[in-house]
């Protein structure tokens, strides 16, 4: 039992769909199970963080961790865990690029708080209490909480990172893949995501369908519309991430008839994802004028939500750089 | 009349992306005609204003620029016949997400300039000066660090904690 390798699970800010992929594994997780002790997952198993604490430094051989950086508790737990183990691989697209939780990015903190503790239509709050950091209860007891921070995070911006399984969430296939070249030792240079460096067009199976010549006469979403289940889906007006989006999902979303989102991130030539996919739809919209443009570009609402859905922490700017003052 | 730097003596920085064939030459032109105008911008030459990728000018905003100015043939003059289009089309969704990020509008500009048109290069760029003279710097590198600065006290505790560990070590190796 002793000598087999240490693997440890950890989640920040996620929703939990990570530790889903890890039981998505099926059989094959008593393969993973056979060949490594799992000595840390949160969702799975009773281990706590003065166990980790209580091993050697770089005494476990990989650290998946999920989730963006969002509160000092997990970046504390980051900063262990990167002690504690080898390798560590930001598992999943919040941990990669900010995911879902880096949407809050568009926001200060205390427009969050405010929403979410007074002005949201569903909040009952005539005492405008807010959740504290310290707690002083009647037995002298201090409980604390961990502090939210104003900026959201990917895992490399707050530790130093090995690999990057993208994904939302990684499919179970690239994290088997993962683990065997881990424990084989047959590892990709630092910094490598774990996940084949081409386009998603590429593993579509529409995109024999794909115009050469795309153009948009309006953009349309996918609830407004009788998707065709065979033709690519640019053609059709919709957004879809595929051009700008790394591959390895094996095309789940648009052959279940959705465009793709683009949780896998961008591949290795591309810096800032958002943009590039920007870039590449914007410069076939059909018109000549600023009018004309403007008129099918509308059919985009919420471009940033739209570009950025996964990787607005990832990206250049990070976050919304400036808020106008609020009296 | 424009003025080198702000009331608090901050030199605004553009970084402008000029065509080869009409902005960059009407530059050159304003250049040779000893057109004066403000000197706070640096002329990036590229072959065309669709070549101009949005990563580009992100990336001039995130390393210090204070606005960003594109100069292309005017409609229907390009040399590659579609490319100041697509700039345009791009350039109209894309200050779309650069205001929703938090950048005033005044900070990235698309201008058509022929290269005959070496006073426009003049009155573009005064413009755009004066305009973001008013509005401050933008200085993103400070905001990255100012944003991260929350994670300062942290990481000291890390350090010092892993420092006393050493020392703890160090005591029972001598110890020992």
């Amino acid at each position: 039992m002793a000598d087999k390798p240490k693997v440890a699970f950890y989640w920040c800010a996620s929703c939990g769909g990570c530790e889903e992929s890890i039981v998505d594994l099926a059989e094959d997780i008593l393969f993973v199970a056979d060949n490594v002790d799992i000595v840390m997952w949160p969702v799975g198993l009773d281990f706590k963080r003065h166990d980790v604490e209580a091993m050697p430094d770089k005494s476990i051989l990989a650290a998946l961790i999920n989730g963006a950086i969002r509160t000092s508790e997990q970046e504390e737990m980051a900063h262990l865990m990167r002690q504690k183990s080898q390798v560590v691989i930001a598992y999943g697209a919040c941990a990669h690029q900010g995911g879902i939780p880096a949407l809050a990015n568009q926001f200060e903190l205390e427009e969050i708080l405010r929403w979410v503790y007074h002005d949201s239509p569903s909040t009952y709050n005539d005492e405008k209490t807010r959740p504290q950091t310290k707690f002083y209860d009647e037995n002298g007891r201090i409980p604390e909480l961990p502090q939210l921070w104003n900026v959201v995070r990917t895992l490399d911006q707050v530790i130093d990172v090995d690999y990057y399984l993208p994904g939302c969430p990684p499919s179970p296939k690239l994290l088997k893949d993962a683990v065997i070249a881990l424990l084989t030792g047959n590892v990709p240079p630092k910094g490598t995501v774990l996940a084949p460096d081409i386009a998603l067009c590429e593993e579509c199976p529409r995109k024999e369908t794909k115009p050469t010549d795309l153009v948009f006469d309006e953009f349309k979403r996918p609830h407004q519309v009788m998707i065709d289940t065979e033709k690519c889906l640019l053609a059709q007006g919709l957004i879809c991430m595929g051009p700008a989006t790394r591959a390895g999902c094996g095309a789940l979303c648009t052959i279940g008839n959705m465009p793709c989102s683009g949780c896998y991130g961008p591949t290795s030539r591309v810096r800032d994802q958002g943009a590039k996919i920007l870039s590449s739809i914007a410069s076939s919209v059909n018109g000549k004028t600023e009018h004309e443009i403007d008129k099918i570009i509308a059919g985009i609402p919420d471009p940033v939500g739209t570009f950025y859905r996964y990787g607005l922490a990832g990206s250049i700017l990070r976050k919304k750089v400036k808020f106008e003052e609020r009296v | 009349m424009y003025k080198e730097k702000t009331e608090k003596g901050h030199q605004i920085k553009i970084v402008a992306f000029f065509c080869n064939w009409c902005t960059y030459t009407a530059a050159d032109l304003a250049g040779v005609s000893r057109i004066k105008h403000a000197p706070n911008f640096r002329v990036i030459r590229v072959m065309c204003s669709g070549r101009v990728d949005p990563q580009f000018i992100l990336d001039a905003f995130s390393k210090g620029a204070d606005g960003v100015l594109i100069g292309g043939c005017h409609p229907g003059d390009c040399h590659y016949i579609e490319g100041n289009y697509k700039c345009l089309r791009r350039f109209q969704l894309f200050k779309k997400v650069v205001a929703d990020l938090g950048i005033e509008a005044d900070r990235l500009r698309l201008e058509w300039i022929s290269a005959s048109e070496g006073d426009k290069v003049r009155l573009v760029i005064n413009d755009m000066v004066s305009k973001i003279q008013k509005l401050g710097p933008l200085d993103l590198p400070a905001k990255y660090k100012s944003w991260d600065s929350e994670m300062e006290l942290l990481e000291k505790c890390v350090r010092e904690q892993s420092n006393e560990i050493i020392k703890e070590e160090m005591e029972v190796i001598s110890h020992g």
